[in-house]
């Protein structure tokens, strides 16, 4: 397999940087950091020393016999991004942005977010680093997620609902691009995912690879080989990349990246890009786009807010049309019945997001033996979801005992 | 006979020792049976050229009321074919030159080379796509050139001396100067060194020099002109036309003079 991207961001015939000249050249200042960060001993340190004694790395690959056992088949291991600080993956990311931040001498930072847990993860980093914080969040999922929104206020930063749109997460990446575009001189836009314009896919898999480097050494130790399959949820992709990127050569371990399929993809109410998109242009990439035929891009539908999103990073859209990936989704209510299965198996509650993943392997199991080990990215911990999770469960009736 | 269309128009104009003035309108904004109508009185009002906006979902250059204007458009139904339908039912007795600007997507869904054939077709000069910098234009530029369809490129406030040179050297129909840091909409002031900018873009390029974003008032258009080719009206149109305030565009597009 190629390894991607090349110099001008290209994943295949995905990517690339489809931006206003405004931006160009911050997005070329950044590719030139970041490479330069990657290659300094002293940045490699500090990052070190932030995901160790900050975020609280390594992550633990833990064995969840109990869920194993119900399901029947495979060894499940789980890679805990749940116990990193702030309670995801986010984090690996928003640490090492903004410390590229610091590096080119910019103070003030944007982002976007959907159900607050980049917008909080982002906060977080600021206050640590003292940067000024900005972050749009579309006012639907305000309104939802208020909590967060409070969470973000107390870290210091400043929360702008956006009214534009459905006031979803694609029209606060939209905001914040346009903020970007304004204070440009100044500011990083700190993206949430492997999405966006290269070098932002680029640079999101390479801080979050730390996920799939850590969970090979810990497997290897454990169980002396490779997993035979890995599954993770794909939202804009990144704890997704993160986890399959040091796998892509070891052409044996299967990989499973887990869409939302909201309601049902018959419904057309869901948030499967690769599954059911065309390859089309938002954001700053080319990639597979929940779009109409005129190449009007379609809001998304999901339970959970951080796979709410129409479109995908390029990297997942090369490594379905490579076949090295499998793509496909579960439901809102498969993802419900994941966290039920999860909170009572392990005592551990999942992030919606990550449920997606765990309810994914009730369909591999059965089809793996009692020796293979099947992994999945454990991206985040539930408490955010409390709400929605309540609020589902006993509308659902039959969640209940 | 396509892009010489435009490069006629701005000659024209500059024969006469005036400046160019290209009003922007959302196709299918007040409906897209009033689109050649528009079109027209905009031509009787004197501009050189009108920049016809395709409206897209998620229009990260726009501000707030080309925004408003794209949603009232596609909640219209408006499409890229219908608008292409409707402006070449006209394109006979048309003068006036036509550009598009959209973003890349539907360009991309509607298929490139379709899409620039149906553009010679419907009698399109020019097509302009905020979302496509120098890195990325190859995507469109055989198609575009096949067709005789100016690529209109847009340099900014933040492009560095060697982009500027690059986008001067491949300028074609009017080299578009942003002339803010941010997105269309309309601004009170400009930045100090606006001018001087200006200036030096119109002693590189090989094509007219527009300057735009932010443009509102006649002073503005005034004041801009004077540092280059003409300007581009996009905002204050938009938001005129919409209140059905014509006299506003007419001051408007007589101030170039
Ligand atoms: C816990 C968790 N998992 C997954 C995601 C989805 O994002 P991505 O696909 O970038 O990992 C999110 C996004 O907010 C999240 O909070």
């Amino acid at each position: 397999m190629a390894l991607y991207p090349t110099e001008t961001g290209l994943y295949g015939s995905f990517g690339g940087r489809f931006v206003p000249e405004t931006l160009m050249p911050a997005i070329l200042e950044l590719e030139q950091a970041f490479k330069e960060a990657k290659e300094d001993p002293a940045f490699q340190e500090e990052m070190a020393y932030y995901l160790k004694q900050y975020i609280g790395r390594e992550t633990p690959l833990y064995h969840a016999e109990r869920l194993s056992a119900t399901l029947g088949g495979p060894k499940i291991y789980l890679k805990r991004e749940d116990l990193n600080h702030t309670g995801a993956h986010k984090i690996n990311n928003t640490i090492g942005q903004a410390l590229l931040t610091q590096r080119m001498g910019k103070k003030k930072v944007v982002a976007e977010t959907g159900a607050g847990q980049h917008g909080v993860a982002t906060a977080t980093v600021s206050a640590l680093l003292g940067l000024e914080c900005i972050i749009f969040m579309g006012k639907e999922d305000v309104r939802r997620q208020a909590l967060n929104v409070y969470r973000m206020e107390l870290l210091g930063a400043q929360v702008v609902s956006v009214d534009q749109g459905n006031g979803t997460l694609k029209d606060a990446v939209n905001e914040a691009m346009r903020y970007w575009t304004a204070n440009v001189e100044d500011t990083h836009y700190i993206f949430g995912t492997a999405a966006g314009p290269h070098p932002f896919p680029q640079i999101v898999r390479d801080f979050q690879r730390v996920i799939g480097d850590e969970t090979r050494k810990q497997i290897i130790e454990t169980e002396g080989k490779l997993p035979e399959a890995i599954v993770a949820c794909v939202g804009g992709g990144s704890n997704a990349i993160g986890m399959f990127y040091p796998f892509v050569e070891d052409q044996e371990v299967k990989m499973y990246g887990v869409e939302a399929g909201g309601k049902g993809l018959p419904t057309g109410e869901h948030a499967a890009s690769l599954t059911e998109g065309k390859a089309g242009i938002l954001h700053g990439s080319l990639s597979y786009l929940l779009q109409n035929g005129d190449g009007q891009v379609q809001e998304a539908h999901s339970i959970s807010a951080g796979l709410d999103y129409p479109g995908v990073g390029p990297e997942h859209s090369y490594l379905k049309d490579a076949g090295r990936v499998t793509y496909d989704a579960v439901t809102d209510e498969e993802a419900l019945e994941a966290v039920r299965l999860l909170s009572r198996t392990e005592g551990i509650i999942p992030a919606l997001e990550s449920a997606h993943a765990v309810a994914y392997c009730k369909k591999l199991a059965p089809m793996m033996g009692t020796e293979d080990v099947l992994v999945v990215c454990l991206s985040g911990r539930g408490d955010k979801d409390m709400n929605t999770i309540r609020e589902a469960h006993e509308t659902g009736g039959d969640f209940n005992d | 006979m396509t892009k010489a269309k435009l490069d006629t128009a701005f000659q024209t104009v500059a024969d006469a020792g005036e400046k160019a003035f290209v009003p922007y309108i959302m196709a299918g904004d007040g409906g897209l049976s009033g689109l050649n109508e528009r079109i027209r009185f905009l031509a009787d009002c004197g501009a050189t050229a009108i920049e016809l906006g395709l409206p897209f979902s998620d229009p990260v250059a726009d501000g707030p009321t080309i925004q408003a204007a794209g949603i009232r458009a596609l909640e219209a139904g408006t499409t890229v074919q219908t608008v292409l339908d409707e402006v070449a039912k006209e394109k006979a007795s048309r003068t006036v030159p036509l550009v598009i600007m959209t973003y890349l997507n539907p360009v991309f869904a509607y298929g490139v080379e379709a899409f620039a054939s149906a553009c010679a077709e419907a009698g399109i000069s020019g097509l302009i796509l905020p979302d496509l910098p120098l890195e990325e234009e190859g995507m469109v530029t055989e198609a575009l050139k096949k067709q005789d369809i100016a690529l209109i490129r847009l340099v900014a406030l933040t492009s560095t001396p060697a982009r500027i040179q690059a986008l001067a050297e491949r300028a074609e129909g009017f080299l578009y100067a942003v002339t803010v840091a941010g997105t269309t909409g309309e601004r009170a002031s400009f930045v100090d060194q606006l001018g001087t900018h200006l200036k030096a873009l119109t002693e590189v390029s090989k094509a007219p020099v527009l300057a735009g974003f932010g443009v509102s008032t006649p002073e503005h258009v005034r004041e801009l002109s004077q540092y280059c080719d003409g300007v581009v009206v996009g905002s204050k149109i938009v938001d005129a036309l919409h209140q059905g305030n014509r006299q506003q565009v007419k001051d408007l597009i007589a101030s170039r003079k």
